[in-house]
């Protein structure tokens, strides 16, 4: 029961999150609600014992993908004295969130402990679950899928190559060492031979 | 009781509001990468929801994969942003007409 209660509840979120992305006026609102959206999301998969994916999301999305997305609407002209201003109209906006979250955190914690909804299987037999999910998972990505794993990796390390050449700039005030000067430098040009008479000062 | 229906009406409902998000947006190009990455969440839904479905954890181990794109799409995505915006000063879908396309 409590488990059909809490699916209603984290789907219809999910799906009005999902519309205030859309509709918002306020590039900043829409990441909020997309970070409600992926919150609900990953409620919705622990209903279904996916926890793993349900952590990777808060972690992922909410974690990183959301302040990036955060930190790009920066760029935009926005009124900030206008967003400032609007605090104590958001108060009550703000506090019904919070509550929302809390009550949908007590659901969700009492919906796993009645264990994962059985979605059923094509053939009726109930599907075989003895190992915990993220230790599964975790056979299943080493062994079978490790090629796939490590190709996942590698896609990541272009894109973070990718991004950090694309955007970096060079920056004048830096100190940076010039290798072919210095390895070009030779002693005749760099250095003179003085014959120095005794008794008088170096004239340099 | 919850059955696998009930997953697909959510994903497929938050698929098509993610297009309707790319189609109906006409200020910044954040709110469409956006709109892209709900209609990856619809995808990951329905790749969790089968995998419990049919007791195979592929379709999890997949949903990681499309999350692993997901990130790397938003942060090439997000720093091709950064740098239009360096150049011409705007984000706005209306202006981007440097291609003559």
């Amino acid at each position: 029961m409590i488990q059909v209660l809490s699916f209603y509840i984290f789907a219809a979120l999910l799906i009005a999150s999902a519309a205030m992305v859309i509709f918002a006026r306020n590039p900043v609102h829409s990441v909020l609600w997309l970070i409600v959206a992926f919150f609900n999301a990953a409620g919705l998969m622990v209903l279904i014992g996916a926890e793993f994916i349900a952590m990777l999301l808060v972690i992922v999305y909410v974690g990183a993908v959301a302040v990036l997305f955060l930190f790009v609407v920066m760029m935009l002209d926005i009124d900030f004295a206008e967003l400032r201003a609007g605090f104590v109209k958001n108060v009550p906006l703000g506090l019904m969130l919070a509550v929302v979250l809390v009550a949908e955190l007590v659901l969700g914690i009492g919906a796993y402990r009645a264990g994962a909804v059985k979605l059923g299987t094509p053939d009726g037999a109930a599907p075989v679950n003895e190992v915990p999910n993220i230790e599964a998972i975790g056979n299943l990505l080493y062994s079978k899928y490790i090629f796939l794993f490590e190709s996942a990796g590698l896609i990541l390390l272009v894109a973070m190559v990718g991004a950090i050449v694309l955007t970096h700039r060079k920056s004048y005030s830096a100190k940076a060492q010039n290798i072919s000067s210095q390895t070009m430098r030779r002693p005749q040009d760099a250095t003179r031979n003085v014959n120095q008479p005794v008794g008088q000062g170096v004239e340099l | 009781m919850i059955g696998i229906e009930h997953y697909l009406v959510v994903s497929s409902i938050l698929f098509v509001m993610g297009v309707l998000g790319i189609f109906l947006n006409r200020k910044n190009v954040i709110i469409i990468l956006m709109a892209v990455e709900l209609i990856l969440l619809a995808v990951n839904i329905n790749l969790v929801a089968f995998s419990a479905f049919l007791g195979d954890l592929t379709g999890q181990i997949f949903a990681m994969f499309v999350l692993t794109v997901a990130a790397s799409e938003a942060a090439i995505g997000l720093a091709i942003l950064v740098i239009y915006f360096r150049g011409r000063g705007t984000i706005a879908v209306d202006d981007v007409n440097r291609m003559k396309g």
